[in-house]
């Protein structure tokens, strides 16, 4: 990863985030699925984490999949 | 396989033996992965979580949906068709269906007929078939859903779904949503819900999806909102855990529950080796199969097949009636004395055989699979001749 401080990708539901998981990894987007940071949510679920300067092309590949976002840390 | 001393002949029931590979599947999922998908961040949820989402991938590959998270899972096609007819309709609606169904969709029917939706059974022939144009005919302005099966489990009949699809999206008079029940068809005769117009598949994993018991689901196509849809059941789903209402996004709004990791696993499995094979060719081997038991049957004096007898016109089920022998006694002997398992009665479906004029006996039902080996079919043959010569004795 470029940066050190890494960013995440947030779901509303575990399903949405290994499908994105799935759907990034076929764009040769490097992800790797975490649990929530707990200072970004008091969910118990996983979220993507992935290289800042990756999150654009992310959320730019999900658009129209049916995948939601629930929130880019650090945001777009 | 040679020497035989029972043969398996009720695969419409549940189909029997699974490939290697679902059984290794289910234990793997039950003894290296564990974990509940979806509920937490560890290792063993992540993996259980991922075995369910390839799954989601499997069926709607399968079925030609183009986004898996419309596939929504459930215990088997029954629960499937529930939240379909339960959670579609309205008071004040008007369905269609066929004279052929099971109960799975006649109950549900039924009920909510006593409570204000408009009900249509439209008329199939007696071997099962069903005229598009009749269907198109019971059509209302205030027609919300079509629903029918695909195949009918009592008598292998193939209802023309993919046609009555596509002319319902060219109806002027309605738009209603077209259901098909899968659950004695799918694995067996190629479906595409884009293709074949279908707006909601329901679809069980323990038939010829050559999965375990257990599993099923219904996909809900393009055309179909969600938020038009009312859960069957509501409660935990590992998501939006800080709300006491159901989420609304997919799948999680209907899928409440812990989820039948195992058997999801072992049905991703059984889709796989299904997409593997040559379809062409396990195609002919279930028509040579009827085919084969057509034949057989019908030549036996005292045999009376119901259907199409014809392979091209049903799945690899065949349904007969043996002169001079209930179908309880024909059972408990073909079982008894030959090893023949196969189910008699009415198959949860008294409209069927309404339709089929064998209401309230019932009919033999002999439903071969793809692991049915062919001396099985002779076995099972031979013994419906002994029996129809000791019946006439």
């Amino acid at each position: 990863m470029s940066d050190p401080t890494p960013a995440y990708l947030l779901f509303h539901t575990s399903n949405h985030a290994f499908r994105a998981e799935k759907l990034l990894g076929a764009r040769q987007l490097a992800v790797k699925l975490v649990p929530v940071p707990r200072h970004l949510s008091s969910d118990c679920g996983v979220c993507l984490r992935l290289a800042p300067d990756a999150r654009h092309a992310a959320a730019e590949a999900l658009a129209g999949t049916g995948v939601e976002l629930a929130g880019v840390h650090p945001p777009l | 396989m040679s020497g035989c001393s029972t043969v398996y002949l009720d695969n419409a029931a549940t189909s029997w033996p699974k490939p290697p590979v679902v059984v290794d599947a289910v234990v793997r999922a039950l003894t290296e992965v564990g974990g509940n998908p979806g509920r937490a961040g560890h290792a063993r949820s992540i993996a259980a979580g991922r075995l369910v989402d390839a799954a989601r991938e499997a069926v709607a590959e399968f079925f030609g949906a183009n986004d898996p998270l419309r596939v929504v899972f459930g215990a088997n096609v029954t629960e499937a068709l529930n939240l379909a007819l339960c959670g579609l309709l309205r008071p004040g609606d008007h369905v269609v269906t066929s004279s052929i169904e099971h109960n799975s969709m006649m109950r549900p029917l039924r009920q909510l007929e006593s409570e204000g939706v408009a009900l249509t059974v439209v008329a199939c022939a007696a071997d099962g078939s069903l005229d598009p144009a009749q269907v198109l005919a019971a059509l209302r302005p205030e027609t919300r859903l079509v629903a029918l099966s695909q195949a009918s489990n009592v008598a292998g009949t193939l209802l023309p779904v993919a046609e009555i699809g596509r002319r319902l999206r060219a109806c002027t008079l309605a738009q209603p949503l077209l259901l098909v029940d899968s659950a004695a068809s799918a694995g067996i005769v190629p479906i595409d819900i884009e293709r074949d117009a279908i707006d909601l598949l329901a679809f069980t994993g323990h038939k010829s999806l050559l999965g375990p018991t257990g599993t099923g689901g219904l996909i809900l196509g393009r055309r179909v909102d969600p938020a038009q849809l009312r859960p069957l059941k509501r409660g935990g789903t590992g998501s939006l855990s800080e709300q006491e209402e159901q989420p609304r996004f997919l799948p999680d709004a209907f899928e409440s529950g812990t989820l039948n990791v195992a058997g999801l696993a072992g049905l991703d499995a059984g889709l796989r080796w299904l997409l593997a094979q040559d379809h062409a060719a396990l195609r002919q081997q279930h028509d040579a199969n009827t085919r084969r038991l057509i034949d057989g049957l019908a030549a036996i004096p005292g045999v009376t097949l119901h259907g199409p007898r014809d392979p091209a016109r049903q799945v690899d089920i065949v349904s007969f009636t043996l002169a001079g022998l209930s179908c309880s006694e024909a059972g408990f002997r073909l079982d008894e004395e030959f090893g023949v398992e196969c189910r008699i009665g009415l198959h949860c479906a008294p409209a069927a055989h309404r339709t089929l004029g064998t209401f309230p006996e019932g009919t033999i039902r002999f439903a071969p699979g793809l692991f049915t080996p062919s001396e099985g079919l002779e076995m099972a043959i031979d013994a419906v001749a002994r029996l129809a010569r000791s019946a006439h004795v």
